[in-house]
């Protein structure tokens, strides 16, 4: 029987010529990644064990990413043990505030993941490599400490759901609108510890930003990990950005699929999704007035160029809504540096937004915009459980950033089209 | 190996969020991350638990983050087992990584009520709810994570090969 796209790249990491759904394999590791929360618990648990060195100081990239700069004390003392442990250790691809970025965003813009790799990180977004053809996983800090040491990591192979796309999105509609209409099809435990492959005709008329979008949120709803096809627009991203050599594989004729599921690209509108659960969308043009008190533009989920210009477009000559606070966080410095460039942080400074450093800060109710009781945000980030922006009685409504730039200037949930444009 | 306590009841999609607020991930001492665990969706919970409680929740049990301080408050809360009747996959090898045990049984996340006294097997596999007299079979681990369970955690079964 064939295999999946996923299952190759696994087979190929166990050093078997075939693997099957169930299967428990060890798999030899590209690239091991852990952030500023991750980390310190993985460096505690590598102290327990025999083996006191890293399997590859090239292949593991230590991101200080969620409350850097240093919120606190305690999250100082935290970024002071990675930081340590990355000097004792000679870490090649470790990313200071300054250099550094949400890891997500940053790892392929320096070129560590490319297609075919086998990646572990400590967070549960790694999944977003599968936008490249590489198999990610999010995992906890233990596997992170053994993936250091070993270099490897155990798995169970997945079968998968296979989600062909046809046709191109409609203006303003962007990959974030295609994986929240997806989740919301699905469920936010639909693919539940599958594979979500991504093929299609629709796939070309996806940029690379919408494909980091779509396979980053593979993990809301639930799956082990999203992985699109590689085309020329991916090798060119690869090209440009990395030095590596890469591997394309592809599904088998008769790789056997769990579900396939097919989608229109043309059909799908702006789409929301209401709290606590990203499942519960909406389209914008079915709701009613919401009105809101803050919006964040960013995080691994679209804080990258593509997002940045589009919420631009939409607020250039304009000004936010009065008593509204917006909050716009490019994802690394590479992409600061960028939308300084092309005017793009003027615009949303004389709109009266407010730019950040590269930060996870609010997503996760870190900091840089936590919400109060009662309050209301509309956010391009992944996740709107409870109390994860903040007061435990504060509401996030995910969007893409088109709808959360047009909602920055109505003051109220709101799409392009509700402002003319 | 068996574990025997009260019951904390919850329903679908109890994510990491809830289990272990991103607010207190500054800190990473299982102790101090206990005193907030799960905060956000039942603050009497920690001042409820008492050591060997058991919690049942529905499906996807974890879902979201991939911090391991979720089952690392959990444990260090003092419960002895969470059954449910699917787990988010990240919290399921976090879970066998650092030594709690979990265990997936429709039936019994769908009969136990909160309150009720339960036993688990982790050999057989068996639950059973004293208060009712009920017993469910749980699905048993593979092989290889029974190695990792009975080394007690990932790090020693490295350590062990």
């Amino acid at each position: 029987m064939g295999m999946t796209m996923t299952q190759k790249i696994l087979a190929a990491h166990a050093g078997l010529s075939e693997v099957k759904a169930g299967q428990l394999i060890e798999a030899d590791l590209d690239l091991v990644l852990g952030n500023d929360i991750t980390s310190p618990v993985a460096i505690h648990e590598m102290e327990k064990m025999t083996v006191k060195t890293v399997f590859d100081k090239d292949k593991i990239a230590l991101v200080p990413d969620h409350f850097v700069p240093n919120k606190d004390i305690k999250s100082a003392e935290h970024c002071k043990c990675v930081r340590q442990f990355a000097m004792k250790h000679d870490i090649t691809n470790y990313f200071e505030v300054g250099q550094m970025g949400i890891e997500h965003a940053l790892l392929p813009e320096q070129g560590l993941t490319v297609a075919g790799d086998v990646i572990i990180g400590a967070d549960s977004h790694t999944c977003t490599y599968g936008a490249l053809g590489a198999f990610s996983t999010g995992v906890g800090s233990t596997d992170m400490a053994a993936g250091m040491a070993t270099g490897k990591a155990w798995f169970k192979v997945p079968s998968a759901i296979k989600f062909v796309l046809t046709g191109k999105p409609s203006k303003w509609v962007s990959g974030k609108d295609v994986i929240l209409h997806i989740i919301g099809m699905i469920g936010v435990d639909g693919a539940l510890y599958k594979s979500m492959e991504f093929v299609g005709d629709g796939v070309a008329n996806l940029s690379m930003d919408d494909r980091f979008t779509i396979a980053n949120m593979a993990i809301e709803a639930g799956g082990k990990n999203g992985i699109f096809p590689v085309d020329d627009l991916a090798r060119e991203y690869m090209r440009e950005h990395s030095k590596r050599e890469w591997v394309e594989y592809t599904a088998d004729e008769d790789a056997e699929y769990e579900q396939v599921i097919e989608i229109d690209l043309s059909t799908i509108k702006s789409t929301v999704s209401f709290p606590h659960l990203p499942e519960n969308t909406h389209t914008v043009d079915s709701i009613d007035e919401i009105k809101i008190d803050q919006v964040v533009i960013g995080s691994c989920t679209n804080g990258r160029i593509d997002d940045l210009r589009v919420a631009a477009k939409i607020l250039e000559g304009k000004t936010v809504a009065k008593g509204l606070r917006v909050i716009i966080i490019p994802a690394t410095q590479k992409i600061y540096m960028q939308a300084i460039e092309e005017g793009l942080v003027q615009t949303f400074i004389k709109a009266g937004a407010v730019v950040s450093t590269p930060t996870c800060g609010p997503c996760l109710g870190g900091y840089m915009g936590i919400l109060a009781e009662g309050e209301r945000c509309v956010s391009t980030t992944n996740r709107n459980f409870v109390g994860r922006m903040g007061h435990v009685n504060s509401e996030i409504y995910l969007a893409s950033p088109a709808v959360a730039a047009a909602s920055a200037i109505t003051g109220k949930i709101s799409q392009p089209s509700d402002i003319g444009m | 190996m068996k574990a025997e306590g009260r019951v904390f009841k919850y329903g679908d999609n109890v994510d990491t969020d809830v289990i272990i607020p991103a607010r207190y991930l500054n800190s990473s001492d299982p102790a101090e991350l206990a005193t907030h665990c799960m905060e956000d969706i039942d603050k009497d919970f920690v001042k409820n638990v008492n050591k060997g409680d058991i919690i049942v929740a529905n499906k996807n049990f974890g879902c979201g983050s991939s911090r391991e301080h979720a089952p690392i408050a959990i444990k260090a809360a003092g419960v002895s087992c969470v059954i449910a009747e699917t787990f988010a996959r990240i919290f399921y090898r976090n879970s066998i990584n650092i030594g709690l045990p979990i265990i997936e049984c429709p039936e019994a996340a769908k009969a136990i009520n909160a309150g009720d006294a339960v036993e688990v097997d982790f050999d057989s596999g068996v639950i059973t709810n004293k208060t009712t007299g009920e017993s469910f079979q749980g699905q048993a681990f593979p092989e290889f994570m029974q190695k990792i369970i009975k080394a007690e955690g990932l790090v020693n079964y490295i350590n062990q090969k």
